[in-house]
């Protein structure tokens, strides 16, 4: 595991990267989600795997059964993967209005510079009662 | 939807759920559950309603808005916070309260409160966002 | 251990919840809004004064020891920073009563706003590597929002840019956490100087060390990952780009100079070396970026790219007056950049364009915006006496005294070519005529104080400037306080010690 563990996230972290540089926008997130899922892999793997007691505290003694487990890596990919589920979640949301509003999923849509911002401010506010 | 079966047994499965979602809850004290389990149940309960009887009657039952309860929720998890403050200690500290009524122990905690609200928070969010993808096609303003 | 350094994440919190439950009231949120950030400034004081008499602050959370809770560390640093977040967070509030329209505010601004700087003040104050990883998605999500909030074609443009090139600099950042952990199996800031030091494979260290400086110089908008910037930070609401402008890639600027005074000391020939050649690139690119733009706000982004270099430079530099003339820079950075920003939403209301071309006439019929202009923009530049002067002649006295003579040149050319963008928007948005067509027709005869409220925009300003004219004719108290907060810096001992006890 200790070392299948590790080239196995740096091959998701390439494909990743492969897929960020497609022209699509939903390749693009597709491999934002497959990089932050290498990421977490390998927080797994640097966080020593080992087969041991899970740190539980049995009832009526203050310390878990030595030799126990680290259970800081898993806290710290639950923190990650909660965190990165919710902003791609996010960017997947975003993907779909700018679909509706750009009738494109292609990147090279984005390129293009956006115009005079001031109309749409302007627009807005005038209307704002006060 | 309009569908016997599902409006009756939604009627039945509501009361088992948030029943089951206020058991997990209160079991999160010392073993697996907690607050977090359970409102994914209780979310699930209006979920489920709301997919039988549509949202406008699911904000009937439900009376306050899933966003008030998120505000609701994020204040329980401050007061948890700062109770400790009182006797002087720091931020989130734990404090615990243990009581014996009818011979049975009962603890009242700071981190009780923690999971009240993360318990509101999850409730007040995932019916938001269900309410949000059900009433889509709906004009935005109906959403607030 | 001093209770009161959780206020400046919990008041944020508190106003955000507060907000959230007054949403459907405009009025109510905006008393919030202001109230909240009144209050913030109150305490980031109060713990100012307790920094400055007693040294470095420590909150261990949940009352867990360090290195194995979560502990909140106050430095002179970190209270400068949340000193001026805390300024800007009240500015913006009162700008954002007339500058944010309804239908944003019910879509959750105010809540988002104060979500926004929590994430700030927290990425601020902590004191564990994964915890400031934490608190910069806090930042990110509020932000993403503000930014994509209005849901109009640019915007969404802008956001998208904004929001997968962020999540590609988290996960970086996250990984190099991961590797700092394999390699000390501790997150905790003070223990990571502690035990880094001891790691035998200093390749690896280095490495994560790069890591961390393209992920926060991603953030921070640095030479050559800053195309971003330019791109998303002109499309949303004034207000909301000013803070963005303003804030945000300075909490980039403040965790490179975290991570790179605290953790990564051990291989300055080659990290600081590369760090000097960015911040060099920075500059110049920037500088010549804002040269080629003719919008008012795009310019104003590419200044900020140009600015970071400034601060990275100081970085770089490593010598405490060149940390020093870092932090001012940042402070000062944050005013007038904030400021030339605000005063862009208030010459689109008056001419109802950023784009310079279609602007005009703003000298002859506002002379008092045009001397906020000028001083915001002067400052910038860095003209005696106001604030930029002092930041930029500490960092090119730093530069002198270690001979480096070329980066301190660049450093001094920016600065002209700085002066000649500002120079370019006074001429045409403000001295040359009118423009013939496309003006509104209230431009002229919209008074800035009186009917219209226009004074609600422009009141803010006026404190803004205020601020920068004091910077700048008082500046020898803040320029030692900031010598406190780079000796500190320089003198890791100090933090490590606060943290985990003295061993």
């Amino acid at each position: 595991m200790d070392t299948i563990l590790p080239i196995l996230a740096g091959a998701i972290f390439a494909s990743g990267i492969y897929l960020l540089l497609r022209k699509g926008l939903i390749l693009t997130i597709i491999g934002i989600i497959l990089i932050s899922n290498s990421v977490n892999l390998a927080l797994f793997s640097l966080g020593r795997i080992s087969t041991e007691n899970p740190p539980l505290i049995a009832a009526g003694s203050a310390i878990p059964e030595a030799p126990f487990a680290n259970p800081l890596p898993q806290a710290l990919i639950l923190t990650a993967i909660v965190i990165g589920f919710g902003l791609l979640a996010f960017a997947l949301a975003m993907a779909y209005r700018s679909y509706k509003e750009l009738g494109t999923i292609d990147q090279d849509s984005l390129l293009e510079d956006a115009e005079d911002t001031s109309a749409a401010i302007i627009n807005k506010t005038e209307n704002k009662e006060d | 939807m309009k569908s016997l079966i599902l409006h009756t047994t939604t009627r039945l499965m509501m009361a088992v759920l948030v029943l089951f979602s206020i058991f997990l809850f209160f079991r999160g004290h010392d073993e697996p559950g907690g607050g977090f389990i359970g409102g994914l149940v209780g979310a699930g309960a209006f979920t489920l309603y709301a997919i039988a009887f549509g949202t406008e009657a699911t904000r009937k039952i439900l009376k306050v808005h899933p966003i008030t309860l998120i505000a609701y929720g994020l204040l329980s998890l401050v007061i948890s916070g700062i109770i400790p403050f009182f006797t002087g200690e720091p931020f989130l500290t734990g404090k615990w309260l243990m009581m014996e009524i009818g011979g049975s122990e009962i603890k009242l905690s700071s981190p009780l409160i923690f999971d009240i609200g993360v318990f509101l928070c999850v409730v007040g969010f995932i019916v938001a966002v269900i309410f949000a993808l059900e009433e889509e096609e709906l004009p935005a303003n109906t959403n607030h | 251990m001093n209770s009161l350094l959780i206020l400046p994440i919990l008041i944020p919190l508190v106003t955000a919840t507060l907000a959230l439950l007054f949403r459907t009231s405009s009025h109510m949120q905006r008393l919030i809004g202001v109230a909240g950030m009144a209050a913030l400034l109150v305490s980031v004081v109060f713990l100012f004064t307790d920094v400055y008499r007693d040294g470095i602050q420590v909150l261990q959370a949940g009352n867990w020891e360090a290195p194995f809770g979560i502990t909140l560390v106050a430095d002179m640093l970190t209270m400068l920073m949340l000193g001026i977040s805390a300024i800007m967070g009240l500015i913006i509030a009162i700008y954002s009563i007339y500058d944010v329209d309804k239908e944003r505010e019910q879509f959750g601004y105010y809540p988002l706003l104060h979500v926004l700087i929590m994430g700030v003040n927290g990425s601020f104050l902590t004191g564990d590597i994964f915890n400031l990883y934490v608190w910069f998605e806090v930042m990110l999500i509020a932000s993403f929002i503000l930014l994509a909030l209005g849901n109009s074609k640019n915007q969404l443009q802008g956001a998208l840019k904004y929001v997968i090139i962020n999540l590609f600099s988290s996960l970086l950042f996250l990984f190099g956490v991961a590797l700092l952990y394999g390699m000390t199996g501790t997150l905790n800031l003070a223990d990571l100087a502690q035990r880094l030091p001891e790691v035998e494979n200093t390749g690896l260290v280095t490495t994560v060390a790069m890591i961390f400086m393209v992920s926060f110089g991603i953030k921070a908008a640095i030479f050559p990952l800053f195309f971003w910037l330019p791109a998303s930070y002109h499309t949303p609401p004034v207000a909301i780009s000013a803070i963005f402008g303003g804030l945000l890639t300075k909490v980039g600027v403040y965790a490179l100079i975290r991570v790179f005074t605290l953790l990564f000391t051990q291989d300055i020939g080659y990290t600081h070396t590369i760090m000097l050649w960015v911040a060099g690139f920075t500059m110049v690119t920037g500088v010549l970026g804002a040269a080629s733009h003719y919008e008012f706000r795009k310019i104003l982004s590419f200044h900020i790219v140009s600015q970071i270099g400034y601060m990275i430079m100081g970085l770089a530099f490593n010598t405490a007056l060149g940390i020093m003339g870092a932090i001012f820079y940042v402070i000062h950075n944050i005013l007038a950049k904030t400021n030339l920003f605000l005063i862009s939403g208030i010459a689109q209301r008056l001419t109802g364009t950023f784009e310079l071309k279609n602007m005009g006439g703003l000298y002859k019929h506002y002379p008092f915006l045009a001397s906020l202009f000028l001083i915001s923009a002067f400052a910038l530049a860095g003209f005696p006496p106001l604030s930029g002067f002092w930041a930029k002649l500490s960092l090119v006295k730093a530069g002198l005294s270690l001979e480096m003579y070329i980066i301190t040149g660049v450093a001094i050319l920016v600065g002209l070519l700085t002066l000649f963008s500002m120079t370019k928007i006074w001429m045409t948005a403000f001295w040359a005529a009118v423009p013939e067509k496309g003006v509104p027709e209230h431009f002229g005869k919209m008074p800035l104080f009186g009917a219209g409220k226009l004074y609600i925009m422009v009141v803010p300003v006026m404190i803004v400037a205020g601020l920068i004219i004091l910077v700048g004719l008082f500046a020898q108290p803040l320029l030692e306080v900031c010598m406190i907060a780079a000796e500190q810096l320089l003198n890791p001992s100090l933090y490590i010690e606060a943290v985990l006890g003295t061993k």
